[in-house]
């Protein structure tokens, strides 16, 4: 068990999400930056499927009511017991998390991981489609399960390096925006938004202008699709965002360029490169 | 079952799928519009390609997913791949939906078309419609059949709330909203059928090819 204090600007229940449904319109939601949820469960010796707690922007405070083997990863807070390590606390232990100093989102994993009912085969809050748990509010006290796979770790895991620019692969209708705005998304500096959420990173740069201007039926879309709408800014679609989309999408990140885009936060810098 | 051939003559489209890449574990198929999106996606699942995901519908594509090794092999395969003809007739009998036929835009519609509510209620409830495909939010299917005298624009001004179970127009299709969600369709009625249900699997009722019927409550 663990007792919430604070939750911080949004702590929510994540795993590896909920495959299998998008045609029934239910995205994919789970872990915005997964390598950093795997390396938490594997330092806590869990399962892969195990859940843990997503932090967004520290300010998690929790107190365990017994000793528990806890492990940090992701966006790098003050005041945690120990980061990308295993710990175990005894009972009374308490932690605050500080705003990380760069990174958007930490991952909490504790051995036996987080044992909130499964919905549809998950137990990933869905904040845009409102399946799963709802964020963590101060005063839950969050059941911890038996999702153990191995010994807890005694290795001090390394992160790994995110890369300057994320890579691209255009389509899939590049063809429905000017030359001009192609050049564009890779030659220039994107800023991420405020109003950045799960479901997208909203980003603020020279407009991508479109040459095909009718109405795009609505098509299937991914997280990690960089989708215009008639703004001509780019959203990077998140793990929340909605399973079919009515704007162009320009190109999609690369499957290994995800997790760098789940660490993306308000006010950040970023570039894209084709792959 | 009609078999589209590709033709390449002067006069005649070619009717082949277009393969867009979408990034490095999904490519977007773009069916030709005479093509049925969900007998390529039954076509495709029948194919049994070794590597393939989920295989996710809309309005005239289909979203393969898939392993990056395997990237070109599937698409060989996608390529070659007979188009049908969409099926117009169900497979399975329809699902009936009761509706109070009492939405906030239903005067509004009839002012529109300029007919009566009475004509627009019989409009909507004539046709069987089809599942074409999920989205906007879980359970939230897109039903194809709607008389052409009833397509209609989405509201200007979406609404921030459209209530569980409303029975809603926009475009050519129609759509019962499975929970309370910000919207822009046009409210014809409400039901109280449960249509969606996370705690079942299949959590939805209308799953794409499902045909369905609107009957007055």
């Amino acid at each position: 068990m663990i007792e919430i204090v604070a939750p911080g600007p949004l702590a929510t229940i994540q795993d590896r999400g909920r495959p299998g449904y998008a045609h029934l319109g239910v995205g994919l939601s789970g872990a915005a930056d997964r390598e950093a949820l795997d390396r938490a469960n594997r330092l806590v010796g869990n399962d892969a499927a195990a859940a843990a707690i997503e932090v967004t922007l520290g300010g998690l405070a929790i107190r365990l009511p017994s000793p528990t083997t806890v492990a940090l990863t992701g966006a790098e807070c003050g005041g945690a017991p120990g980061w990308d390590v295993a710990v175990t606390l005894p009972a009374g232990s308490r932690f605050a998390l500080d705003v990380p100093r760069a990174g958007l989102r930490s991952y909490l994993a504790v051995r036996g991981g987080i044992a909130v009912p499964a919905v549809l085969g998950s137990r990933s809050t869905d904040t845009l489609g409102g399946l799963g748990p709802p964020p963590l509010r101060a005063g839950d006290l969050v059941p911890t399960g038996s999702a153990i796979a191995g010994r807890v770790s005694g290795e001090v895991a390394t992160a790994p390096a995110h890369p300057p620019a994320l890579r691209v692969v255009l389509g899939p209708r590049a063809d429905w925006f000017k030359r001009k705005a192609v050049t564009a998304l890779t030659g220039s500096v994107w800023t991420v938004r405020p109003e950045s959420s799960r479901a997208g990173v909203r980003l603020m740069g020279p407009e991508l202008k479109r040459k095909v201007t009718t109405e795009l039926a609505s098509e299937p879309t991914v997280p990690g699709a960089l989708q215009v709408p008639m703004s001509g800014m780019p959203i990077l679609l998140g793990p929340d965002a909605p399973v079919t989309g009515g704007y162009p999408v320009i190109a999609v990140l690369h499957s290994h360029d995800l997790d760098a885009a789940g660490q993306l936060r308000p006010g950040d810098q970023v570039r894209f490169h084709l792959w | 079952m009609n078999e589209l051939v590709a033709r390449a003559g002067p006069d005649e489209p070619m009717r082949r799928v277009r393969l867009l890449p979408c990034g490095d574990l999904a490519t977007l198929v773009e069916l030709p519009p005479d093509a049925g999106v969900l007998e390529f996606r039954a076509d495709v699942a029948a194919l049994g390609l070794a590597g393939v995901g989920e295989l996710v519908p809309a309005a005239r594509t289909l979203l393969v997913h898939h392993s990056a090794a395997r990237g070109p092999v599937v698409r060989a395969a996608l390529v070659t791949l007979p188009l049908r003809e969409p099926d117009p007739i169900a497979t399975t009998a329809p699902v009936q939906v009761s509706v109070h036929y009492d939405g906030a835009d239903l005067s509004g519609v009839a002012d529109e078309i300029g007919c009566s509510v009475e004509a627009v209620i019989a409009q909507h409830q004539d046709p069987t419609y089809i599942v074409a495909f999920c989205g906007f939010a879980p359970g939230f299917a897109y039903l194809l059949g709607l008389p052409s005298a009833l397509h209609l624009p989405r509201l200007a001004t979406p609404r921030t709330l459209v209530p569980a179970g409303s029975v809603a127009i926009a475009g050519e299709y129609s759509a019962v909203y499975p929970r309370e969600s910000p919207g822009g369709w046009r409210l014809l009625g409400r039901t109280a059928a449960t249509l969606w249900d996370a705690d079942l699997d299949p959590p939805a009722v209308l799953t794409p090819g499902r045909a369905v019927r609107f009957v007055a409550a």
